[in-house]
């Protein structure tokens, strides 16, 4: 009897139908938790590519994260032209929180969307904007927060989807995040994006501005990095020079 | 596959820790040591294992899917035909890691993040497959979850093992913390071998060359 045609076939269905059930169940009850979690995951990433700030949210529950994104960070998107874009295709207003990035990718640049989150604490103001490309494995992505000036980075966050524990997914610590703070994307006016280098341990000063210590075995996540970086400080530069008013000595570093 | 354990008369008042069932927790961790012995589950022993937080995460995913999966295999022996066993538990494996997968989503993302690909993997770790096949299929409930549970420390300890001297000398850390700086040692240098899979090759064969010279074994 077990081990007739039929009684494989109704087994196998039944335990199809139980297990598939589960996951789904599973799935519908968790699935509200898992947006939150992913939601103040977002704001924590942006947030947290301001060094500062990182610190102080550290500490802070769930809810006093929210609060605090809300009350710093204002956020408008912009299309590949510069220009501000206030509704999305279906014609509903356009959220960058909810912009996401990685269907944004798929498209050609020239059609994607991109979001800008203004960080203003009192006289402090950075310009928070969302990167993604591939690492080694798979996606990887973040938010890098540029000064005032939108030339020097002021702080970056980093996550990806598979790349190696202990290697590539080393970029999401803190003490490789921390070595892009204060580098400078601008090299005689001329947009060079920051370099991480192959290797690790290099001495700062073969490392210059522009340039970052590499993570040792993950060479091929960090080329994935660097081109992440340069493109989206590529295709934010005509955002740049439309809405942000160059302070005058970065504007005659410019004209040189 | 033991099919002794079936035959054997049935006892009628097992002490729930008998000496019979100490064996199944005590067996794997070293005598009959799923990766050091039987060789099992080496992927993932090199792969999650360059520091000690992700592999302790991993270490108690595995006991727990290895000791479920244990659980309901055994509970549906009866019922199980045996032409498509090795699909029926897959299916019940793979519906268990999608069900951690899913709770570290939605508890705990940070850990999600870092580890999904790793998570996803257990499915194929032999380990799980392997007392599927060579214990659960044969005996009852509880002997499984037990069998389950040694299995996954004896996989546990040795991973964490390996994971602490990968830490330590690819890093200078154990669980993130910066041991040589904290005792002074400013520039202590990082070991990049130990860093890539040759550094658990490396690791893994002095553990098994100490544990084969302590228990005398022999590979036939």
């Amino acid at each position: 009897m077990r081990q007739s045609n039929t009684y494989i076939i109704i087994f196998s269905l039944v335990l199809t139908a139980v297990l598939g059930g589960l996951l789904s169940g599973a799935s519908q009850i968790l699935g509200p938790t898992q947006k939150k979690a992913q939601d103040l995951d977002t704001k924590k990433q942006i947030l947290g590519a301001i060094p500062a700030e990182k610190e102080k949210i550290a500490s802070m529950s769930a809810e006093e994260i929210l609060t605090r994104y809300a009350e710093v960070i204002q956020s408008e998107v912009a299309d590949y032209q510069g220009n501000l874009v206030s509704t999305n295709e279906k014609g509903e207003p356009m959220v960058a929180e909810n912009v996401n990035i990685e269907k944004n990718y798929k498209k050609p640049a020239e059609e994607r969307v991109y979001p800008v989150f203004k960080y203003v604490n009192g006289g402090e103001k950075a310009y928070v904007i969302p990167v993604f490309g591939a690492g080694l494995w798979d996606a990887i992505w973040g938010f890098v927060a540029l000064e005032e000036d939108t030339q020097t980075i002021k702080g970056v966050t980093f996550a990806h989807k598979g790349e190696t524990p202990g290697l590539g997914a080393r970029i999401t610590t803190d003490e490789i995040q921390a070595r892009y703070q204060g580098k400078s994307i601008f090299e005689d006016g001329q947009l060079v994006s920051v370099i991480m280098v192959k290797g690790e341990r290099t001495s700062p000063d073969k490392l210059g501005p522009s340039k970052v210590d590499g993570m040792a075995g993950a060479t091929l996540t960090a080329n994935g990095v660097n081109s992440m970086l340069s493109n989206y400080f590529g295709y934010y530069q005509s955002y740049f020079d439309k809405h942000v008013k160059v302070p005058a000595d970065a504007m005659t570093m410019n004209n040189q | 596959m033991s099919t002794e354990t079936l035959e054997r008369p049935i006892v009628k008042k097992e002490a729930i820790f008998s000496k019979r069932r100490k064996k199944f927790v005590t067996d794997p961790l070293s005598d009959d040591n799923p990766i050091t012995v039987q060789v099992l589950g080496i992927c993932s022993a090199l792969a999650v294992t360059t520091q000690m937080k992700p592999t302790m995460v991993m270490a108690i995913s595995v006991t727990l899917v290895l000791m479920f999966s244990n659980l309901i295999i055994s509970l549906m022996r009866n019922a199980i035909p045996s032409r498509v066993r090795i699909i029926v538990q897959l299916a019940v494996v793979a519906t268990l890691v999608t069900l951690v997968n899913e709770v570290l989503k939605a508890y705990a993302f940070d850990m999600y993040k870092e580890l999904s690909v790793f998570i996803g993997l257990i499915i194929t770790n032999c380990i799980v497959m392997g007392r599927l096949e060579a214990f659960a299929l044969a005996n009852k409930p509880y002997d499984s979850v037990l069998d389950g549970l040694g299995s996954g420390l004896g996989y546990s300890w040795i991973i964490l093992t390996v994971a602490f001297f990968r830490e330590i000398w690819g890093s200078g850390k154990v669980f993130g913390y910066p041991v040589f700086e904290a005792m002074g040692i400013e520039n202590f240098a990082a070991n990049g071998l130990m860093v890539s899979p040759v550094g658990a090759f490396m690791v893994l064969g002095f553990i098994i060359w100490i544990q084969r010279t302590k228990t005398g074994y022999v590979e036939h």
